[in-house]
């Protein structure tokens, strides 16, 4: 145990009264990274569990596993059909060549590579820019860097188209990861899920490059909307005109953010996180009901002049970023509400806003980021009612 | 009637005059540390943006606008330039009716409230609603609906607001933020949050 005894022997200069005290943090994140934190409660009360922060934060990212893999797929096998048209450029293209793989859209390795080189750039400036930030933090404030941040720059890289510029990546982490988390103290102590306060922040700051049909593919002159901006302009019912029926956007072979296309993926992960207990199946039912209930009243109000009307409940299970976002941002612990029965209202809030904002609001197609930032500003509220029906009703009980 | 709704959901969601337009935020900002109170403002400011945006409307077609005094005999006068005293003085007189009543009927609500009951009266978002009811030349049921809406919109805001800042209470905010700042930044965050219906065109 080289390693174990090289920490022991450096410790000394890091804790209370070291040399490196300031840098405690650091030696602490790279330790706890290697190695079990041998800290233990030292004050009442003693709940006693195996799920600690580390592993539930570690369960979060091994549930976006089958997104990553996927998203790498489909980004490398979207822009491999679109370089058939339009030609490759660029550096990665020259790796490629270089390598003497080819654009084969039929090869799925040469897909894998291809996404693979577009998700690691985003995923490492992520990573860095917004690690700096966090180890910044925690060095100054004195608090832990703990493995919160491995999953919001996960899930930040999957929410971002990839041709995203990479300084916009960059600005878009560190406003997730300052504003977001960091001036509230930290994991476990933010309103807003800071993965979506920074997508959100691009999304605003720059929508040149955030919207729009070009962004999705990262090919020169290659344009390909998103299925929801088809639905949006088309109706649904033009989807399998263009090629995209349900199977291929349930699998997740479309246009699209790098994990968010695939609702298979997201459902892997989903059922993960179900079964190690980390999402709470309430949050769930409430969102799942709550779009399914508003998307059906839409159908049976219909409308002439707006196409969405019409948009089936398990087309929008399947579009956009509803089946990643329910997965991974709705169940986040942190930013949800905290009783039972808020669990459901807060659930529900956010399907009804998603089915809102891609029916009635034409300036943003894809709703289901800010419906979850949304659903984030109202949870605090929400429980604050649920807890005082709860008081009045038991008050009632015991006069 | 149908127009009446969505000009209900725009001014509550859309045109929110606190998340929206940043009015009101000398109230938004200060008294939204707990619910109760926060609550208890929002349906003061309600109560009195539903009475002064309507009564104002009235004040404005039949004694203000150009030729609106034709009932009296004089069809040709146009007091509009007695626009803003006018409000300012309906809103003063309507702020001092809810204080006496909070007073007699609400005690704990008016103490807590303290001196920002009085001061609904400098309340941007007020006045701002009546401005923006003569600016869009709303009728008399457009001004009264505006007028529930958009006090029940700010209402919702300071509400959440209030939330937020009671689920903060366990944060740990640096020293440089406490108080106000981090108040702020909270509000810039909400009114991220409430971009989502930024383009909703009803």
């Amino acid at each position: 145990m080289g390693l174990r005894s090289f920490f022991d022997s450096i410790e000394p200069h890091f804790v209370k009264g070291g040399k490196y005290e300031k840098y405690f943090p650091i030696y602490e994140m790279v330790e706890s990274f290697i190695y079990t934190p041998k800290t233990v409660t030292t004050v009442a009360p003693h709940a006693r569990s195996y799920i600690d922060m580390k592993r539930i934060m570690t369960y979060v990212v091994i549930a976006t596993i089958p997104c990553i893999l996927f998203g790498m797929y489909n980004t490398g096998l979207q822009t491999n059909m679109a370089i058939a048209e339009h030609g490759a450029s660029g550096w990665r293209a020259a790796i490629i060549e270089g390598l003497g793989i080819g654009f084969n859209a039929n090869n799925p390795l040469a897909n894998m590579l291809h996404g693979l080189m577009y998700f690691l750039p985003i995923y490492i400036v992520t990573l860095v820019a917004g690690g700096i930030f966090e180890v910044v933090f925690a060095t100054v404030r004195k608090h832990e860097v703990n493995e919160g941040f491995l999953v919001t720059s996960m899930l930040y890289t999957l929410i971002v188209p990839a041709s995203t510029p990479l300084w916009q990546v960059a600005l878009g982490i560190i406003f997730g990861v300052v504003i977001g988390k960091e001036v509230f103290g930290g994991t476990g102590k933010n309103f807003l899920n800071p993965a979506l306060v920074g997508r959100a922040f691009l999304y605003f700051a720059y929508p040149a490059q955030m919207s729009g049909d070009s962004i999705w593919t990262p090919v020169d002159g290659f344009s390909g909307a998103t299925a929801l901006s088809i639905g949006a302009s088309d109706g649904y019912q033009a989807l399998p005109e263009r090629g995209i029926d349900w199977m291929d956007a349930f699998i997740g072979t479309i246009q699209g953010s790098f994990g968010e296309t695939s609702t298979l993926a997201a459902m892997i992960g989903l059922a993960f996180l179900l079964v190690v207990r980390i999402a709470n199946w309430r949050l769930i039912v409430g969102c799942l009901g709550g779009m399914i209930a508003f998307s059906t009243l839409l159908n049976l109000i219909g409308s002439d002049t707006n196409p969405m009307f019409a948009m089936p409940w398990y087309w929008h299970l399947v579009l956009g970023g509803y089946a990643f976002g329910l997965a991974f941002m709705v169940t986040e612990p942190v930013s949800a509400s905290h009783t039972n029965m808020g669990r459901y209202i807060y659930g529900a809030l956010i399907g009804f806003m998603v089915v809102m904002i891609r029916v009635v609001n034409p300036a943003f197609p894809e709703g289901m980021m800010l419906a979850i930032l949304f659903g984030n500003v109202f949870a605090p509220l929400i429980d604050y009612f649920v807890v005082q029906a709860n008081i009045k009703r038991r008050a009632k009980r015991y006069v | 009637m149908e127009g009446l709704i969505s000009l209900a959901v725009k001014a509550i969601f859309v045109e929110n005059l606190a998340l929206s337009f940043f009015l009101g935020m000398c109230t938004f900002l200060a008294v939204s540390k707990k619910i109760s109170t926060a609550m208890g403002l929002g349906i003061s400011v309600m109560v009195v943006q539903a009475i002064t945006v309507p009564a104002n409307n009235l004040i404005l077609n039949y004694l203000l606008a150009p030729g609106a005094l034709a009932w009296a005999g004089f069809g040709d006068v146009d007091l509009t330039f007695l626009g803003l005293i006018s409000y300012i003085g309906v809103i003063a007189a309507l702020v001092q009716i809810l204080e006496m009543v909070l007073d007699k009927y609400f005690p704990p609500l008016y103490n807590a409230l303290g001196v920002f009951l009085p001061l609904i009266t400098v309340n941007c978002a007020i006045l701002g609603g009546s401005l923006f009811m003569v600016e869009r030349s709303y009728d008399f049921a457009e001004a009264a609906t505006y007028g529930v809406s958009s006090g029940f919109g700010w209402a919702l805001a300071i509400t959440a607001m209030a939330g937020v800042r009671e689920k903060l209470k366990y944060s740990d905010i640096p020293d440089g933020l406490q108080g106000l700042g981090i108040t702020f930044i909270t509000a810039g965050l909400m009114a991220l949050a409430f971009m989502s219906f930024s383009g909703v065109k009803l």
